[in-house]
């Protein structure tokens, strides 16, 4: 690639051809501020923050749209552009609630870090707020517009990642806002849930519900028993939420958490994504077996299979009617965990700790109470629980490391890679090539399906079966493999679809990152390899290999498959279109 | 429409329909008395008449044109031409038969037909 | 077709359509069918005349009569008078076109008419835009004719380039290196777009065109698709310009059944078609960026640029942009020459512009003018002065996006770098005169009202900070503006011209700084006086009776509708200024002139 020389503030820098100044700049070592600016999807230079000047040229530059040239002399923050940024920040303002002392976004907030930094007068424009609307129809976020800044990141992500485009900027001038079409609530819409909009959003304009109260009631009930499960990749991102570096994993410091937050047990859900793989690697034998309905598509992000009934309702049969591996863990809870302990199932709270916002949506779900009660009683974001640890006053990064409490709180290097995209395939794979070939695998990984492309393919020999698999993360991307699909340009046996861009490790309900770490780091990568190495450094890699997993089969369940299996562990879909 | 002599010669047959909405005040101007003395008189048919011998000649710079009562009612169909930097020609008692000559030696060769003008008439 | 000798041209442009102009095409036919007159004389609907303050319009050729406030009840007396019998209806016909009882001025020897050069107007109101034969008639196609069979894609570019042709539609770029660049772009698709998202207030230049003369644009386009490489243009129009809309359906109908659009045009083998995408009236869609994204059939906001157009324009691809007028005037530049067309004009303004007149003058309508031509000569000449002999105070051009031009820069000679030297621009050619009774104040509230109104919403600049201009305009309009306030706000002018995304806003604060600079005083009156001396500013203005004019008759206490004007019969009356809602209902009734504004 050709290499551009320019000079910013006066410091000689070679930038790749096609660079934006903002990129360049980075190389230099300098920060320019962003609002509206993601990289690959949004960059349409609307918010002027990162306005820089060029000399020679005839106006302003937005750093993040305006491609160097040789030979170019820019400047990031002379006195003007400064005045002209806090102005910016001022103007912003002038539309925005600033109930900033108490906002969930407060200290980690964008808007705020830049306000800050340019020392804006708050009171600089008289204030007159003009979008008051909060849109909470949805059980698992909330819009609230008075703190919108107009930036359009969540609607990049929604209509380029998610193909979803449930949003979009409504009306014109100082009336724009964002909106559903006709400002219909989000539950008229074929929202997913997925919740990246929430993830990107620099202020708390579009926040995951609050369900951290629901929690504190239960642990404060001395009626209840209730148990904990943090999710495969939690444990891979919480730590970004107390300062920790991006691919942390702090395992033994979220359990030591949970306990110290007063949950009776901590569980893993990891245990269960193990009982998942069991599960749908059975049901994966069985249809190739009988002939289908193949593909077999993976269930365990709701966000896809929200998608999946309202954009492709023709593929609904071909999702595995595993319930995803919170739920089978609720249930299994409520069940099998409940007669083990002897306990009421009525006086167990599941409490659920995850990297997304659909799994809020998925609790309340039709078929998904394996004893009449909800599998899953709370669902709760990573953020939420960095919450809740910071409100309970306990010193995260000093804490010990502690172990998942055992009776379902161990798990193999498969469930944990679940976190991460081509996770549940390669966990799968390990365990179905054994079974097929009564045969150990003289190496567990299947590298082909790891990585962040937005779709891998690959074919294994399975004891003189031929099976190919797809891997697919973020909405646009499945979309695009299930048209392939559809057209019969692609045939594959078994797929694996995740709803968030790289899997649940940059899942809608991890933690804030700001845009300027986002647009020049790769997140879904970084904390993919925390997940990684903790199943690398293992030797239990495989769920059916898993003694927990062994134990509920022989005690319990029976067979994979098995009748009982079906009841507790399985589930069913609904096709619902895009229109209701 | 394949070639630009194809175009031109459409052109030419447009053109005379177009050229009266030109400003025409450098032109030949060719006025018939219209008034109801000139009408009743017959001079509908001598305006035509000058219309379509103006025409089939392809004549630019004619423009046939009318006018009310001139006050000589006994003498209508009244025709006056007026050129510019030129006395004004007035023919009486004008017949369609009348036109093709003014047409041919007065408009198109510049002597007016004296024998038709009022002047040989009152003579 | 049998020769007619009569020709009458009624104005069908959309200011005498809507005062009826059909009714009378209508009648006129009626009339003359009973009358038998149907064969020698022949009803054509043109476009625009210009004078549209004098529609409906109605010219009879040969005899050049201009008939203005044409009636339906006016149309048998024409037919009878003039059609029959020769007698030009004098009562009918346009004052300043009556020389003597017998004899009438050629239109073009008006004074409206005269200053005038029609390039770009030339066969509006003189064809009959839904007949091709017509535009034909008139050199049509033969511009494009040429180019396709003599001319090298490069010539014409060159040919163009050496016009000095400038954008028409406010930017002022030059035409012909647009057309470069875009000829410099690789790509198999190319696309040629026409701008005829005429939005400024007031203006109607590139309608009348359309409306008038549509195959000049398609003409035009076909050149530059030519020229460039593209075999497809799409014509950006208003779906509030039915009309238009309607004449350049039939035209393109007609182009492609005469083969001058479609493939093998004039037997060489180059292929181009011309579609229209309508919009839905955002001023912003004018941009070019945001005409783009519209046509692409995405919400219309402008983006970033570079890329420009000419490299990645619509749907990605090299695209080039003209508006309307720009268009009319190349196919007369090919036919005349780049030396012709450069002969007019100043020296980096070539050729004419056309601007709609409108406002505090008597001649409303569309002129066309060699560039250079003074703002005096269109006020005074052209426009025929202020009405009720008011004095002229200022003029805008450029629309929302332009500024006031002062009295005393009443001989400035408008070109594209005078306008832009003394604080506003071309614009696409609106021209609103002020007389003295305009507040400049409120002229600026005005203009910003409406890019406040049509602001995308895309960048914070505009979206949040032309609101927050407005507001301070307001305050000072009400009363509550203090010199410091001024000083926000001209600061608050400078960063939204800096910071903003697209040309809307970056212009949008013109109206404000140009009023700044030239009528600061009227600024200051409103802030420290508290005082609207053109008494237009409702809360800063108060009615007073003067004592000593005062009769006591009651007239004006009977009319205030809000029994705020007290006193005995027959003794001065007073005002109550609490009360006073300043209507001025109670200064219309005084017969005595005692009621002042202050």
């Amino acid at each position: 690639m050709n290499t551009v020389n320019l000079k910013i503030n006066n410091i000689p820098v070679a930038a790749p051809e096609g660079a934006t100044i903002l990129e360049a700049a980075h190389i230099a070592g300098i920060r320019i501020p962003t609002l509206c600016y993601l990289k690959e999807i949004n960059a349409i230079g609307a918010c002027r923050i990162c306005v820089c000047e060029v000399k020679g040229a005839r106006g302003l530059a937005a750093a993040c749209v305006m491609p160097v040239d040789e030979g170019m002399e820019v400047f990031t923050n002379t006195p003007a552009l400064q005045k002209y940024r806090r102005t910016t920040l001022e103007l912003i303002l002038s539309t925005h609630r600033t109930d900033c002392l108490s906002c969930p976004r407060s200290t980690d907030c964008e808007l705020q870090q830049l306000c800050r930094e340019y020392g804006v007068d708050m009171d600089r424009f008289t204030k007159k707020q003009q979008n008051e609307m909060v849109d909470a129809s949805m059980p698992h976020l909330v819009r609230d517009n008075s703190k919108c800044i107009l930036c359009r990141r969540c609607v990049a992500v929604c209509q380029k990642n998610q193909y979803a485009g449930v949003i979009e900027t409504c009306e014109r001038g100082y009336d724009t806002h964002i909106g559903c079409a006709f400002d219909m609530p989000l539950s008229e819409t074929a929202c997913v849930a997925c919740g990246q909009c929430t993830a990107v959003c620099p202020t708390a304009a579009l926040r995951e519900r609050d369900d951290t109260d629901k929690v504190w009631a239960a642990l404060n009930d001395p009626t209840k028993t209730v148990i904990v499960g943090p999710a495969p990749s939690v444990r891979a991102q919480l730590g970004e939420c107390f300062g920790m570096p991006i691919g942390t994993n702090v395992e033994g410091k979220l359990v030591a958490a949970l306990r110290r937050l007063g949950f009776d047990q901590v569980f893993d859900v990891d245990t269960a994504a193990d009982v998942t793989i069991m599960e749908e690697g059975t049901e994966l034998l069985h249809r190739l077996k009988e002939g289908g309905p193949l593909p077999l598509i993976t269930s365990c992000s709701p966000g896809w299979i929200k998608f999946c009934e309202h954009y492709y309702p023709e593929f609904v049969d071909n999702l595995s009617s595993c319930k995803s591996p919170q739920q089978m863990f609720g249930a299994l809870i409520k069940t099998y965990y409940a007669q083990k302990a002897g306990l009421d199932p009525k006086n167990i709270v599941v409490v659920s700790v995850m990297p997304c916002t659909a799994k809020k949506f998925e609790i309340g779900r039709e078929g998904q109470s394996a004893v009449g009660l909800p599998d899953v009683d709370i669902s709760i974001t990573t953020r939420e629980l960095a919450d809740m640890i910071r409100r309970a006053g306990i010193m995260f990064t000093q804490l010990p490391d502690e172990e998942f409490d055992p009776i379902f709180g161990i798990a193999s290097g498969a469930g944990h890679i679940f976190g991460a995209t081509g996770g549940v395939m390669e966990a799968a794979l390990r365990t179905v090539s054994e079974i097929v070939t009564g045969k150990e695998l003289a190496r567990p990984e299947f590298r082909e399906v790891r990585g962040i492309e937005g779709i891998k393919e690959a074919e294994y020999d399975l004891a003189g079966t031929k099976v190919k698999v797809a891997v697919t993360s973020g909405l646009a991307n499945a979309a695009k493999l299930l048209d392939r699909i559809k057209s019969g340009e692609a045939e594959y046996h078994f797929v694996e679809v995740m709803a968030c861009p790289g899997g649940c490790v940059n899942g809608g309900g991890q933690p804030h990152q700001s845009g300027d770490v986002r647009n020049f780091t790769d997140l879904r990568s970084l904390r993919a390899a925390a997940l990684y190495s903790e199943d690398e450094a293992m030797t239990l890699r495989k769920s059916h290999e898993n003694p927990v997993v062994k134990e509920l089969y022989a005690d319990y369940l029976g067979e994979p498959g098995s009748h009982l299996a079906h009841h507790i562990l399985h589930t069913t879909y609904v096709k619902r279109g895009l229109y209701k | 429409m394949k070639s630009l002599e194809e175009l031109a010669a459409l052109r030419e047959r447009m053109k005379n329909n177009v050229a009266m909405r030109q400003d025409n005040s450098t032109a030949t101007r060719v006025v018939v008395g219209m008034a109801t003395c000139g009408i009743a008189a017959g001079a509908r048919p001598v305006l035509t008449a000058f219309v379509e011998e103006v025409n089939r000649r392809g004549l630019k710079d004619v423009v046939v044109t009318q006018a009310g009562c001139i006050g000589m009612c006994k003498l209508e169909p009244i025709v006056e031409v007026f050129q510019p930097g030129k006395e004004k020609v007035t023919y009486v008692k004008m017949t369609p038969e009348k036109v093709s000559r003014i047409v041919t030696e007065h408009l198109v060769n510049g002597n007016p037909v004296t024998e038709y003008t009022v002047g040989a008439y009152m003579e | 077709m049998a020769i007619a000798r009569t020709h009458i041209l009624v104005c069908g442009g959309t200011g005498c359509s809507s005062s009826h102009s059909q009714a009378l095409i209508d009648e006129l036919n009626r009339e003359l069918e009973e009358k038998g007159l149907l064969g020698e004389v022949q009803v054509i609907k043109t476009g625009c005349f210009g004078l549209c303050a004098l529609g409906p319009v109605v010219v009879v050729y040969p005899e050049g009569c201009f008939y203005s406030h044409v009636t339906e009840a006016d149309i048998p007396e024409i037919v009878e008078e003039h059609i029959l019998k020769g007698r030009i209806v004098t009562r009918l016909l346009y004052q300043e076109t009556v020389v003597d009882d017998k004899t009438i001025k050629n239109l073009n020897h008006t004074k409206f008419y005269e200053k005038q050069h029609r390039v770009a107007l030339r066969n509006c109101g003189v064809i009959n835009p839904e007949n091709i034969d017509e535009y034909i008639a008139m050199d049509g196609y033969e511009a494009l004719g040429r180019v396709l069979t003599q001319m090298t894609p490069d010539e014409v570019i060159q040919t163009i380039k050496d016009s000095g042709l400038r954008g028409r539609g406010g930017g002022g770029f030059p035409t012909g290196q647009k057309w470069f660049f875009a000829r410099q772009s690789k790509g198999d698709v190319k696309y040629v777009c026409c701008n005829a998202d005429e939005g400024d207030p007031g203006a109607f230049m590139d309608r009348s065109v359309l409306e008038g003369d549509p195959h000049v644009v398609l003409e035009a386009m076909t050149i530059a698709g030519y020229a460039i490489g593209a075999h497809q243009g799409y014509i950006y129009v208003r779906a509030e310009y039915p009309i238009a809309i309607h004449r350049l359906e039939i035209a393109i109908k007609q182009a492609r059944e005469y083969g001058f659009l479609g493939n093998d045009i004039f037997g060489t083998g180059f292929a181009f078609d011309i579609e229209l995408r309508l919009g839905s009236g955002a001023f912003v869609c004018g941009e070019e960026t945001a005409l783009m994204t519209s046509i692409e059939g995405h919400r219309g906001e402008p983006r970033p640029r570079p890329p420009f157009p000419a490299v990645k324009g619509l749907f990605g691809v090299p695209t080039i942009l003209n508006n309307v007028e720009t268009w009319a005037n190349i196919p007369r530049i090919i036919l005349n020459g780049a030396d012709w067309f450069a002969g007019m004009g100043t020296e980096r303004s070539k050729g004419t512009k056309v601007f709609c007149l409108v406002g505090k003058i008597n001649n409303t309508g569309l002129v066309e003018i060699p560039m250079g031509t003074t703002l005096r000569e269109i006020v005074e000449d052209i426009g025929g002065c202020i009405p009720n002999g008011k004095k002229f105070k200022a003029a805008q051009t450029g629309g929302p996006s332009g500024g006031c031009i002062p009295a005393s820069l009443i001989d400035t000679p408008i070109d594209y770098d005078n306008l832009i030297a003394i604080g506003s621009m071309m614009g696409s050619g609106g021209l609103i005169v002020m007389d003295e009774d305009t507040c400049m104040v409120d002229i600026a509230k005005f203009f910003l009202e409406f890019t406040v109104d049509e602001s995308c919403g895309k960048c914070t600049p505009c979206r949040v900070g032309t609101r927050r201009l407005l507001e301070m305009l307001e305050q000072i309009t009400s009363g509550n503006g203090t010199l410091e306030l001024l000083r926000e706000m001209e600061e608050l002018c400078y960063y939204i011209k800096a910071n903003s995304l697209c040309a809307l806003g970056q212009s949008a604060p013109n109206p404000v700084l140009s009023t700044l600079h030239y009528f600061r005083d009227e600024y200051e009156a409103h802030c420290v006086e508290k005082r609207c001396p053109a008494g237009v500013c409702k809360k800063l203005t108060r009615f007073v009776i003067e004592e000593e004019k005062c009769k006591g008759c009651t007239a004006c206490a009977r009319a205030c509708p809000v029994n705020a004007i007290i006193g005995e019969v027959r003794k001065p009356h007073h005002i109550d200024p609490e009360k006073c809602i300043k209507c001025g209902a109670c200064m219309e009734t005084c017969r005595f002139n005692a009621i002042v504004k202050r």
